[in-house]
């Protein structure tokens, strides 16, 4: 369904190369963002792509820039390739370090031990699927992400560090050995998303029952069921009804 | 019972085609210990739960005991694993909200505004101050009802009934308070992106302040029915020791943390909804035991009433809702006698005059509204400690992702190092004193 043109009400009915340039844009995306055919029926399917994540540019601001040097030179000092860092996201006030699977374990053991960053407290662990099924190969590769959100008491700062692998050979480090707390966090990370933690003590099913199938929170895990026929329709399972993007 | 020595005492085994094969039976006590005593001499493994009652709700205790001592602990979750975190992704933001108050059910103030403020961050908003005003006002009296609860399961587990009955006679005030301003007592889904649902019944004030008049009174009279009790003491000092370290390595947070001696809370370290305009103490113990536990949180209640004496006195005129009508549903909603709903005013004017506000509501009831593409962690401090959102937006009307850092889950942990060496009986204080909502464990 396209937006219909409706009377500019504000501009009258002189049109100017502005106006129609307005109304074009407005037609095109209508009042509710509506991009591509426009369905808004919700027959059009669940559909969900995500931009390239791109690096910030310098300065990123407040205490950032200081949190990335003294992790960089606490790298080097430990010996890792300047490459560990594969990508500085500073969004909503928040920063992202993209990490390479191989470093992480030194990279918590040097946020956690080094006397300028001291971060003491892995708040949490948790999964992320970006799954697209149209994507392309290079990218669809890398869609299980494993997000760590580190806490310094010391220094009142948080920092997120996001690991991606790919869902044939999910295998990251477990930082366990650095955190204790993050033993039973990495489990339901497992549980949920099938990531493996290489290192844990006990890396078992730890909300679903030890027998079950699949990971349930990866986005082409099937949700199941039957359609059902009520009064004459049929209500279809949870996967194939109609959805808004 | 046969001759043979038989490797399993509670029951006879015969060997058949299909393997062997063990019948329990009801033996003769006489001969079984006969040949074993478990009570002295044999490793015995005990299974607490998941449908004990001193477990706060389906937790299962996987316990070794030599005699009466616990030589390993571990416990066993997931028995109230609902898929929240998996279900909210097929449900629009604001849907989100009636999901996640169910998590930690002692706590349904919290877990609402954690998640608005998750939204509210990815959408680049705030809601208005009067919203965040009522936020506080809400969340302080939730942690009241939340440690009274504690308190009073805490204190019926090792005998105290009087306090289990005091407890829960007290947390009716709060829930009546919670009835009156949002039509229900608990999972009230109050709290919106973008402000709070509605504004204040009128009669709300006064209620409050009859709270605020009362309350301070009740606090006293548990310390006095507790703090000088030699069988509360005996049973809570020194028991289920866990110091900084043990904390700090283990990431608890909350009270249990701070009665190891740290005074980190963040509605002091990162306020939120305005926290830094209000003056509190942050109550800190060292003793690291129950009864440090006890104390702080008995303390955390005394500052949470001002806190909501202060946050009354706050109260402005204005706003409870984000003027944005892309945003904000145009429900106008009123308290009726059967609960919240739309005021019969608001449909009359939606269906007989105003085709765009039906529009809207229609649109954003159904499909919702967008918020643009990126992640966000957001901590507060619920009364168990620091409450984590991590919500991933793919630029659509849906969470792409929620994960919840649920204190109770992430201090759970910490039950095998507080009980492990200790005699059983121990155990039960021991994790009450974790103040675990399996609700929110298992999500």
């Amino acid at each position: 369904m396209n937006a219909p043109s409706t009377p500019d009400m504000g501009v009258g009915s002189e049109v100017t190369p502005a106006s129609e340039a307005r109304r074009a844009e407005r037609d095109s995306i209508g009042m509710f963002g509506v991009s591509g055919t426009g369905d808004t029926s919700g027959f059009g399917g669940l559909v969900r792509r995500f931009a390239p994540v791109e690096s910030s540019p310098r300065p990123f601001g407040g205490y950032f820039d200081e949190l990335v040097d003294a992790l960089t030179t606490a790298l080097a000092a430990a010996g890792v390739a300047p490459d560990a860092i594969m990508r500085v996201v500073v969004d909503r006030g928040e920063l992202t370090l993209y990490i390479r699977a191989e470093v992480l374990l030194t990279v918590v053991q040097q946020l956690r031990d080094s006397p300028a960053l001291r971060f003491e407290l892995c708040s949490s662990v948790s999964g992320v699927d970006y799954f697209d099924p149209d994507a392309p190969p290079e990218t669809a590769l890398q869609r299980l992400h494993a997000v760590y959100h580190l806490t310094s008491m010391t220094y009142r700062r948080r920092l997120r560090l996001e690991v991606a692998v790919d869902a044939q050979h999910p295998r990251v480090p477990s930082v366990t050995s650095v955190y204790p707390t993050a033993d039973w966090q990495e489990r339901e990370a497992y549980d949920m998303f099938g990531i493996v933690f290489d290192g844990h003590p006990a890396l078992t099913r730890i909300l679903m029952p030890d027998d079950w199938d699949g990971h349930p929170q990866r986005k082409d895990y099937p949700l199941g069921g039957v359609p059902v026929e009520y009064k004459g329709a049929q209500i279809p399972p949870p996967d194939n009804r109609r959805a808004y993007r | 019972m046969t001759k043979t020595p038989n490797p399993d005492a509670y029951a006879t085994a015969r060997e058949t085609t299909e393997g062997r094969i063990y019948t329990l039976t009801g033996g003769d006590w006489d001969s079984l210990l006969a040949e074993t005593d478990p009570l002295s001499a044999e490793r015995l493994v005990v299974n607490m739960g998941p449908q004990h009652p001193s477990t706060h709700g389906v937790l299962r205790l996987v316990l070794e005991l030599q005699g009466e001592t616990v030589t390993q602990a571990r416990s066993v979750i997931g028995y109230l694993h609902t898929g929240i975190e998996k279900n909210a992704e097929y449900r629009t933001w604001t849907q989100g909200v009636t999901f996640v108050t169910r998590m930690d059910y002692l706590s349904p103030v919290f877990n609402e505004t954690g998640y608005c403020l998750a939204v509210e961050k990815l959408l680049g908003i705030s809601a208005p101050e009067r919203a965040q005003t009522i936020r506080v006002l809400l969340m302080e009296l939730n942690r009241i009802s939340s440690h009274l609860v504690w308190l009073a399961t805490a204190g019926m587990e090792l005998g105290a009934l009087s306090m289990m009955i005091y407890g829960f006679r007290e947390r009716e005030l709060i829930l009546d308070i919670f009835e009156l301003i949002t039509g229900l007592r608990m999972n009230m889904a109050y709290v919106r992106p973008g402000g709070v649902v509605a504004d204040l019944p009128p009669q709300a004030h006064a209620k409050i302040s009859e709270f605020l008049r009362v309350m301070p009174g009740h606090i006293k009279s548990y310390e006095d029915l507790l703090s000088g009790n030699p069988v509360w003491r005996a049973r809570t000092q020194g028991v289920g020791f866990l110091d900084l370290t043990g904390c700090m390595a283990l990431g608890i947070t909350g009270p249990v943390l701070r009665s190891a001696g740290l005074g980190w809370d963040l509605r002091k370290t990162e306020p939120y909804c305005g926290y830094e305009n209000y003056t509190f103490d942050v109550p800190t113990q060292t003793t690291g035991d129950v009864w440090g536990r006890y104390l702080v949180r008995l303390a955390e209640m005394r500052e949470s009433l001002t806190i909501v004496e202060q946050a009354l006195d706050n109260l402005r005129p204005g706003p409870v809702m984000v003027t944005d009508k892309k945003i904000a549903w145009p429900a106008q909603l009123a308290l009726g006698a059967d609960g919240l709903g739309n005021s019969l005013e608001h449909i009359r004017t939606i269906m007989g005059q105003s085709m765009e506000s039906l529009i809207h509501h229609f649109k954003l009831v159904t499909e919702g509204f967008r918020v643009p593409e990126g992640q966000v962690y957001v901590p507060i401090e619920s009364p168990r400690g620091e409450l984590g959102m991590h919500l991933v937006s793919s630029g659509g009307t849906r969470p792409y992702r929620l994960h919840v850092r649920e204190p109770s889950f992430v201090n759970l942990q910490a039950f095998p190092a507080m009980v492990e060496g200790a005699p059983i009986a121990d155990v039960i204080a021991a994790g009450a004193s974790l103040d675990p909502v399996m609700g929110g464990v298992d999500r």
